[in-house]
């Protein structure tokens, strides 16, 4: 080649603005937002995800209030469908996570992350895109359980606004679990293995608390973890918020059941502050390979 | 006139083989690299490299006066690339694609959505722009990776094999595309495995094989060195074949090549290959010797490695093949 080179600076530069290694957290937002947006195309493209994403929660509430609503006496006073309600809530909203897990293996297979990784976009964008998007899944999913509910014979006993903190609650710390799933998403060859390997982390962290049965029903060995299970707290803050509680079912001693809400919320700040970071890594990682 | 991509010593090794294995690459303001060579070859590697997708073990690289490796974001702003696997949401439509890449860039609505209209419509996607862009064929879907890769102007494009696995006429109409962006001034890397592309598109060509470049030079510089045009006959009687070795020798560049299982011969002509391949023709008539075919080809990439390398090219034919260098 002829040329010898001259001058290392750039005579032309594109018409996007100078770009710092790391992008701002507007940027980050704005990015994600973009992504999102993207995401909820699809689910409108291919309306049939949603469909049995949203059966499934009213398969839930029907067998659980029918099959185990006859074994399963939580206590004098207080019926076994209104104990229920807030522990399938609770419940849903993790089995949804694995929905964020399984959309960014599929993500990672797809030719658009050469794209996205091309471009000059927060690199966090596409966790925080999927992430957003899946809120509307669980959204539409507590409705439908919601209303679901009301039918078998659930019933909400305090305020309108307590019920809002409840969904509220019950949407934030689906929002953390997501990033959990996100990043075993990230770490899986394939969207096939998501679906195994977060049901290896669920089925305990579900069926392991007093979602279902009530946590004095647990044996002595087993009793601590159902009471400082983060998913425990989650439906006992719905109890509560819902006003589904009754004397004959005694709130444990421990401090994560007496403050429910409190506890709730720290695990959803530890769970976002160990998991968006290390997401964000292994995002790097994964589409780096 | 300065070097928009200008990379030293780019070494990237896998576990078991090493992908590149010490290349540089300079590519001056306004002209057309072509990067020619077989699959597994490192053309891919080196692309991703520059693209910042990848990290080199050693070497420096810089794009459009930035270092890939100490401001990767600014490389990407000032880049386009385009790969050999359409890189768009197949759910989205064609405008939505663009739209999306826009707003990625940091373009407002207004202004994204303007562009990717313009786009669509200088890339003969206005009909399909409102379609999921899955019921693209290949080479409407490669036109809109492409124009993905335009939204944002980049002074630097970068295609990597741009056109394999496409049939003839879509791969036609890209050359007519690329070709219009070049002549715009868009500084473009380009890499391919047939040197017929590289010749029409590219100014300066690097074969690289195993990593490392082995050649450098104009389409014309390389097919000189590798001794032009060929001629080739076909003999209808396989005794014949040493008359027909006598009448290339007459016109020939280097060696004559006999093949007596295929009863053909072969020869290197460096210019006039039509001319010559004519008083090979009368020669042979004169002589009585009958023919099954005859033909002129240009030199393929192939012929270059057999040159360059004294083997044939490895790997499998473009078409077909995906897992490419980074796999290899």
């Amino acid at each position: 080649m002829s040329t010898t080179p001259t001058s290392t600076g750039a005579t032309r530069t594109g018409p996007t603005r100078t770009s710092p290694t790391r992008t701002s957290p507007v940027r980050a937002l704005t990015d994600g937002w973009v992504v999102a947006k993207r995401n909820v195309i699809k689910i409108k493209r291919v309306p049939e995800i949603l469909v049995f994403v949203l059966l499934s929660p009213i398969m839930f509430v029907l067998l659980f209030a029918y099959v185990f609503g006859g074994a399963i006496d939580p206590g004098a006073g207080l019926d076994y469908k209104e104990f229920l309600i807030g522990g399938i809530f609770a419940q849903t909203v993790v089995f949804g996570a694995t929905f964020t897990g399984a959309g960014l293996a599929e993500d990672m297979q797809k030719g658009i992350i050469d794209r996205f990784r091309s471009l000059p976009m927060s690199r966090s964008a596409v966790l925080v895109g999927r992430t957003t998007s899946d809120i509307i899944y669980n959204v539409l999913s507590l409705a439908i359980m919601a209303l679901t509910g009301l039918l078998v014979g659930w019933r909400v006993r305090e305020g309108v606004l307590d019920a809002l903190a409840a969904f509220a609650l019950l949407l934030l710390f689906a929002y953390a679990i997501s990033w959990v799933m996100g990043y075993i998403g990230l770490l899986v060859p394939s969207v096939e293995v998501i679906n195994n390997a977060s049901f290896l982390v669920i089925m305990p962290l579900t069926f392991v608390s007093n979602a279902f049965v009530p946590t004095e029903r647990f044996n002595s060995f087993l009793r601590p973890f159902v009471e400082w299970n983060p998913v425990s707290a989650v439906t006992q803050a719905c109890r509560e918020l819902f006003g589904n509680t009754s004397a004959a079912v005694p709130v444990p001693d421990a401090w994560s059941m007496q403050h429910p809400v409190l506890y709730t919320l720290l695990w959803v700040v530890g769970i976002l502050i160990v998991f968006v970071p290390l997401s964000v890594r292994q995002y790097r990682i994964a589409s780096s390979r | 006139m300065s070097d928009m991509i200008r990379a030293t010593g780019l070494v990237k090794r896998y576990k078991n083989t090493t992908a590149l294995a010490g290349l540089d690459l300079i590519v001056p303001e306004g002209t057309v690299l072509g990067l020619l060579g077989p699959n597994g070859a490192g053309k891919t590697t080196a692309v991703r490299i520059l693209a910042t997708l990848l990290q080199p073990d050693e070497g420096t690289a810089e794009v459009a006066g930035v270092d890939v490796l100490a401001d990767p974001m600014g490389v990407r702003a000032r880049i386009g690339l385009s790969g050999q696997y359409a890189a768009v949401d197949e759910h989205l439509t064609g405008f939505e694609n663009l739209e999306m890449v826009g707003r990625l860039y940091g373009m407002s609505r207004q202004t994204a959505s303007a562009r990717a209209r313009a786009l669509l419509e200088r890339f003969d996607l206005v009909e399909a722009g409102d379609r999921p862009s899955k019921t693209y064929s290949g080479g409407m879907r490669r036109r809109l990776d492409l124009a993905g890769a335009l939204v944002a102007e980049p002074p630097v494009l970068i295609l990597d094999e741009p056109t394999t696995g496409l049939d003839p006429r879509s791969r036609q109409q890209m050359w007519a595309v690329i070709r219009d962006l070049v002549s715009d001034g868009t500084t473009l890397l380009l890499t391919t495995q047939y040197l017929e592309e590289a010749d029409l598109l590219a100014d300066d060509i690097v074969v690289i094989d195993h990593g490392r470049a082995i050649a450098q030079g104009t389409a014309d510089e390389l097919k000189s060195r590798t001794g032009g045009e060929r001629i080739e006959v076909v003999v209808a009687d396989v005794a014949r074949l040493d008359d027909a070795v006598r009448a290339l020798a007459v016109v020939a560049h280097g060696e004559v090549q006999a093949d007596p299982a295929r009863r053909s011969v072969t020869a290197a002509v460096e210019d006039d290959g039509a001319d010559r391949l004519m008083r090979v023709l009368q020669a042979l008539s004169d002589d009585g010797v009958e023919l099954l075919d005859v033909g002129l080809r240009r030199p393929t990439l192939d012929d270059v490695f057999l040159t360059l390398t004294g083997r044939v090219a490895e790997g499998d034919d473009a078409a077909g093949s995906t897992t490419e260098e980074v796999s290899a």
